[in-house]
């Protein structure tokens, strides 16, 4: 037994190595091509960033210390050396370290992206083994007619007639921004302001959070849910004809214990993986949500950031877009390979 | 024998299959029986239904799209299809158990062998629920050793996909027999493996349900293994019993034509063999021939076959019956016209 678990760790130990060794060229690839389309935008950033009015040669003295006149290649050395040292330069809109302004926006999105996806994860499995294990009655039906609607309609409108109905006509649950006035805010430690008030043990706080991540977060997740759902019903209708199910009802195994735990676990698979891309997704979709909650999110910034030719903080928010979803992946190949000892064996055998 | 009552009773089943564009009506309405301690073969070209005719009868074929028109099936006097959920598992298993055709995909890919093999033993009995862990497994491995599969403490913790054919087979007739049915379903054991391994696995099979006196049915396609080792063989063709008899007899003298093309292609191994006595295929099931579904194929046909479907008749004595108008007893044929008229 012993055995086995210090092999495991050793793969494990090894893939996550490979796997961030790898991102590192990923995210080097990422930073020349995003950098790159920043500037070949029309648009002068610093008259941009200083306005119409300002005098030539204020504007003059910004392109220079912005290096903007430099060829794109000495620009980006300059960059990447800051950068290697944590260092992506001010924005231009707030004139703040950009670090700074994400450190500040991006929890707040990840809280709203992480609630959705777990959204996601729960209600599109649930409902897609409903509508598998009723698979052609019309408990299917009207799950496969209610997932095609999740599908096709975009976040921003479920976000609006949440917004409409819970929010304003029936005033079940807030609907802006992160937190009620007069709530005290927790010690900051993940930046997730229900994770921290949990861990302070500030209950009323939690609550208060909890509530208004609700609307923003359903109607950011009911997309990808719809879509989890239809993928877990498709997977796992398909392994219920298959023999080794029909083996271990035939043995005696009560339908309960194949469902829950022999058929599910095969059945998950795509589940999991089509979640990766869902939940990246979220991140940028995230945008309009946030807007319609008024969420002061990282996705906002980022469309405020394109909008005005903010382009430390254009590319600082690609990059950490980049970042989470190579993250978000490696977790992913994770738990696939530990539902499946297949992709885990191939990968064993090919070290 | 024939004085016992069945352990096993089918009457009249008929099991179709929904499918996009229609209905494959696949068994029609067979007549199949095993009496407690008997080896049955049942031999039939592939696609005739002989794994539907077993899965029918554990009830685990997929539904939607399996319908059963109509059929009674008895184990033990209790009709299957109307059993309880709780009756149904306390015949699955422990009643009834079956190794199922092809060992690769009979086998969770997703869980060890020791996951699987457990939980059967564990949901095998309620005496077994109460069981420890340690027990189920130390159960486990014993079922294992019984089918000689050395090392059960590495099989216990590996994968299907990391076993030989071999050793998937071997685990399949060790997780069926782990639950001491009455009744072991045996569908093709080995089909999938090379000669000399088929053969070793089919030795050891023969000794194991030799030793515990268990009822067998034993599919195959390999004529040579039917026998040697069953009591009874019912031949199938295209969803219809044709024929069954004591096995000595069927070989010495078999009476439908199908049964008699079958044995002219002897021996064969497998699959495609068993067709060639008989030129063409086995017809499709969205619109089957009328009456016999032979009638297409068959040397003999007469303009009867294509009318109405053949009744069983007997062959010397009740144990050899055979469903084909060459056998017509002329006041049961009259009868039975006279029926098809009324209907
Ligand atoms: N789930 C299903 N859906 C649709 N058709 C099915 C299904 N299962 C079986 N059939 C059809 O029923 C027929 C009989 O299949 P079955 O597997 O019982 O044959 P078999 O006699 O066991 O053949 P083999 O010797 O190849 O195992 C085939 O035509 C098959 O296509
Ligand atoms: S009933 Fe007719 S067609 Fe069918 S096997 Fe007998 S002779 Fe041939
Ligand atoms: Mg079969």
């Amino acid at each position: 037994m012993r055995l086995v678990s210090l092999d495991s760790l050793y793969r494990f130990v090894t893939f996550i190595t490979q796997r961030l060794f790898q991102s590192i060229f990923v995210l080097f690839g990422l930073s020349i091509l995003i950098f790159t389309i920043a500037r070949v935008l029309p648009g002068d950033p610093a008259r941009t960033a200083l306005g119409a009015r300002a005098p030539q040669e204020v504007v003059d003295r910004l392109r220079a210390e912005m290096h903007l006149d430099e060829p794109i290649t000495v620009q980006y050395t300059f960059w990447l050396t800051d950068a290697l040292r944590g260092d992506f330069g001010d924005s231009l809109v707030t004139r703040r370290a950009v670090t700074t302004d994400i450190a500040e926006f991006l929890p707040a999105s990840l809280e709203l992206v992480l609630f959705a996806g777990i959204i996601t994860a729960v209600g599109g499995v649930v409902l897609g083994t409903i509508s598998a294990q009723h698979k052609d009655t019309w408990i299917d039906n009207v799950i496969r007619i209610l997932s095609y609607a999740g599908v096709v309609t975009p976040a921003f409108i479920f976000a609006i007639i949440f917004l409409l109905i819970f929010g304003l006509a029936l005033d079940w649950l807030p609907s802006i921004g992160r937190l009620s006035e007069g709530i005290p805010k927790p010690p900051v430690v993940t930046g997730l302001i229900t994770v921290d008030a949990l861990l302070a043990g500030q209950f009323g706080t939690f609550w208060d959070a909890f509530q208004h991540l609700i609307l923003p977060g359903v109607a950011l997740s009911l997309g990808s849910l719809a879509q989890e759902a239809r993928i877990t019903r498709s997977t796992m209708a398909d392994n219920l004809s298959k023999d080794y199910i029909a083996a271990e009802r035939a043995l005696g195994i009560p339908d309960r214990v194949v469902m829950t735990r022999f058929l599910l676990k095969p059945s998950l698979i795509p589940t999991v993986s089509i979640f990766a891309l869902d939940f990246a997704a979220n991140l940028a979709n995230a945008f309009l949500v946030e807007l319609i909650f008024n969420w002061p999110g990282l996705s906002r910034y980022g469309v405020n950031a394109m909008l005005r030719k903010d382009l430390n903080a254009i590319t600082a928010v690609i990059l950490i877009l980049g970042v989470i979803f190579i993250l978000v992946n490696i977790v992913v190949d994770l738990v696939v390979s530990a539902l499946d000892p297949r992709i885990r064996l191939r990968t064993a055998r090919s070290d | 024998m024939s004085a016992q009552t069945p352990i096993l009773d089918i009457k009249n089943l008929s099991v179709h299959f929904r499918v996009y564009g229609g209905v494959l009506k696949v068994l029609d309405g067979i007549d199949f029986h095993v009496f407690p301690g008997e080896k049955v073969g049942l031999v039939g070209e592939t696609g005739c239904g002989k794994t539907t005719t077993m899965k029918a009868i554990l009830r685990v074929l997929p539904t939607p799209p399996a319908v059963i028109p109509n059929g009674e099936i008895l184990f033990k006097g209790q009709n299957v299809l109307k059993m309880s959920e709780r009756k149904l598992l306390d015949m699955r298993g422990q009643g009834i158990s079956m190794i199922f055709q092809d060992p690769t995909s009979a086998l969770n890919p997703v869980f060890t062998i020791g996951q699987q093999l457990e939980a059967v033993i564990r949901h095998a009995s309620p005496q077994n629920h109460r069981l420890s862990r340690s027990a189920i497994e130390q159960r486990a491995r014993l079922a294992l050793r019984e089918v000689a599969l050395a090392d059960p403490d590495r099989l216990l913790n590996s994968y299907p996909i990391q076993l030989s054919g071999g050793m998937r087979q071997r685990v399949c007739i060790g997780m069926a027999l782990s639950t001491d049915p009455e009744l072991l379903i045996a569908d093709e054991p080995g089909t999938a493996l090379d000669v000399t391994i088929q053969d070793q696995v089919l030795r050891l099979l023969q000794r194991l349900v030799d030793e515990k006196q268990k009822s067998v049915i034993l599919i195959t396609h390999t004529l040579g293994i039917v026998r040697q080792t069953t009591d009874r063989v019912y031949v199938m063709y295209a969803g219809n019993m044709v024929e069954v008899a004591p096995t000595k007899r069927l070989f010495a003298k078999p009476a439908h034509p199908y049964t008699q093309g079958l044995m002219a292609a002897v021996p064969r191994l497998s699959g495609g063999g068993i067709s060639e006595g008989i030129p063409g295929r086995i017809p499709s099931y969205m619109n089957p021939p009328v009456g016999c579904r032979f009638h297409t194929r068959c040397p003999y046909a007469m303009p009867v076959c294509e009318r109405l479907k053949p009744p069983v008749f007997t062959v010397d004595d009740e144990a050899h019956q055979v469903a084909c108008f060459l056998y017509d007893a002329p006041d049961k044929v009259q009868a039975y016209k006279q029926e098809q008229v009324a209907v």
